[in-house]
């Protein structure tokens, strides 16, 4: 019983999984992905290995890792803010990640693995200069009202893409991968992006992974979690810091996805209860089951052409999220 | 027992405490009055280490609370808030469970021990019953009492209250003072208690503060702290105090003729 919603999220999950191998240009039956993958290395290199080893299986871990990150964080996120409209996206750490990032691209920096390994860094720069910024802007003595904090990030959200639009009219070849990648499309193909953000995502998610019970303490106020015995301004401190960890990782490579973080946590809530202990675990597996379904409905919509990944998020999940809200509009769940 | 030592607190620029010294004997009841913005919600911050204190000291069993790092001090201290904002997702029982946290590790894992405390806890403030209902559904005295049993579920030797009765009817009001008198004497805690009517003060508290503009005016027993001169000088209201009809303790009155 206790374990049945894991179950369910793995199950999901793994399915997903499957989907994301066998669907795209090429189906891939299902006796064909067994088969390559149990059979490594392919005696025989099949068109189906090729694409399955070289494309999809990449490309799937690497939806599958932004996705977790997204709706981990934005369950630490709602949870560290005390409402229900948090997520990365609100309160403007995507929008900077995004900044830093197109600075980072700006910079011509040779593709190699350290010059990968850059574009995460600064986005990740970016997220934490917006958090700290925002958070400083929002702060009001010892107090940190949610209102404030929504408007000083929504403001500067708007200022950052400004800007990272200017940078991006100003750069010239690199013009429409930017766009692309802010769009939300993974542009680079292989295991490089994948490996270059899952050190920062093993760290962002970690933390959010243990912070559960903290979560939980701060519904309750920051006055009420400290005489609980939680060092809140450490642990608090901790938390936006793995968030963003994980949600600059995310951005990095797969571009601005909206409504992950913000739906993902909302869904589970309603549907597993509002324990962060939980939540947060459970938000990452359907994080991570949401985007991939995602990524398999950008693939086929238009096909043979993609559509911007989050374009999709927005198209289905939202719709899928206001008929959730709305049958279970009674329970007052938040 | 708990020792407050010229304690003094100040926002900015402004003296909110005046080096308060307050004692509260285990087994007792110390009723804090004095008027709004007098300090007491301070008092109660700056004693469970929520504000920092400029100066002075919280000792309990010879530990300097206010030195501690707040996992240790909630082992110490409890503090019972006003049931406002509530969560509304969570349960009562997960509610209580949550005041194991000073002895649970950094995951929030809960041993059958800490199950035990926590329905002990429920029982002695009478709410058992409230275990799986939601907080956030909660009557005004029921979430009180469910705060309670979280303060108590914490095993510490002192509980303080902040207002506990301020949102309360007369029913409840009492239900709860007395439920805190005789876990007081019964578990031999030590109790402090903020509270706006006197005359709750007067019948429950074993002894009285009282607090005005960030100073101690005077402590003692009852009769000895709600004296008209006092309570008139405090309040800037000339009162009345008379014998208790049938209770053994003095009785405010405000007297507006």
């Amino acid at each position: 019983m206790k374990f049945l919603p894991y179950l369910y999220a793995m199950v999901f999950l793994l399915l997903t999984v499957i989907l994301s191998i066998a669907v795209g240009a090429v189906s891939i039956p299902l006796a064909d992905i067994w088969r390559v993958l149990t059979n490594r290395p392919p005696q025989v290199v099949t068109q189906a290995a090729t694409i399955i080893l070289a494309l999809r299986l990449p490309r799937t871990a690497l939806v599958l890792l932004t996705g977790a990150a997204l709706g981990g964080s934005g369950a630490a996120y709602q949870g560290l803010f005390r409402n229900p409209l948090a997520d990365p996206y609100l309160i403007g750490v995507a929008s900077g990640a995004g900044l830093g990032a197109v600075l980072a691209m700006n910079a011509h920096w040779p593709y190699t693995f350290w010059g990968l390994l850059a574009v995460p860094g600064a986005a990740f720069l970016g997220a934490l200069l917006t958090v700290l910024l925002v958070y400083s802007l929002a702060r009001i003595g010892k107090t940190v009202p949610t209102t404030n904090l929504i408007l000083a990030g929504v403001a500067f959200s708007s200022f950052a893409t400004a800007l990272t639009s200017f940078l991006m009219l100003r750069s010239t070849g690199e013009l429409r991968q930017a766009i692309a990648w802010l769009l939300g499309g993974s542009t680079q193909a292989g295991w490089g992006p994948v490996l270059t953000i899952l050190p920062y995502l093993a760290i962002g998610m970690g933390i959010l992974l243990l912070s559960g019970h903290a979560l939980n303490l701060l519904q309750f106020g920051d006055d009420q979690a400290q005489q609980l015995g939680l060092p809140v301004m450490r642990t608090r401190a901790l938390i936006l810091l793995a968030a963003s960890l994980a949600t600059a990782a995310a951005v990095s490579f797969s571009g601005i996805i909206g409504f992950i973080g913000l739906i993902v946590p909302h869904v589970m809530r309603l549907w597993f209860g509002a324990d962060y202990r939980r939540l947060v675990p459970l938000s990452l597996l359907g994080g991570a089951a949401a985007l991939l379904l995602s990524d398999v409905l950008a693939r086929v919509v238009i096909a043979p052409q993609e559509l911007p990944l989050g374009i999709v998020t927005a198209l289905f999940g939202v719709p899928f999220f206001l008929w959730v809200l709305r049958r279970s509009k009674n329970q007052g769940y938040w | 027992m708990l020792k407050i030592e010229n304690l003094t607190v100040f926002y900015g620029a402004r003296r909110v405490l005046q080096d308060v010294s307050l004692e509260v004997q285990s087994g007792q009841v110390l009723a804090l009055i004095g008027p709004n913005g007098a300090g007491k919600s301070t008092l109660v911050r700056a004693v469970s280490g929520v504000i920092p204190a400029q100066a002075g000291k919280v000792q309990v069993d010879g530990a300097n609370l206010l030195a501690l790092p707040a996992m240790q001090r909630a082992r110490y201290l409890a503090v019972v808030p006003q049931a406002v904002a509530m969560p509304p997702a969570f349960s009562a029982w997960e509610t209580v469970l949550l005041g194991r946290t000073p002895y649970l590790n950094f995951l929030g894992q809960i041993s059958e021990k800490d199950e035990q405390i926590a329905r002990l806890a429920l029982q002695r403030v009478d709410a058992l019953d409230l275990a799986e209902r939601r907080v956030g559904e909660l009557s005004g005295g029921e979430q009180q009492r469910v705060l309670l049993a979280r303060a108590l579920a914490q095993s510490t030797p002192i509980l303080l209250l902040d207002e506990p009765t301020v949102h309360l009817d007369l029913q409840h009001q009492v239900n709860l003072m007395e439920t805190v008198c005789s876990l007081a004497h019964s578990d031999h805690l030590a109790v402090l208690v903020a509270l706006h009517d006197l005359n709750l003060a007067a019948i429950y508290a074993d002894r009285v503060a009282l607090l005005v503009a960030g100073e101690v005016k005077a402590a003692g027993t009852a009769r000895e702290v709600l004296t008209p001169e006092l309570i008139s000088a405090a309040y800037h209201l000339p009162v009345r105090v008379v014998a208790h009809p049938f209770a053994d303790a003095p009785w405010v009155l405000p007297d507006s003729n």
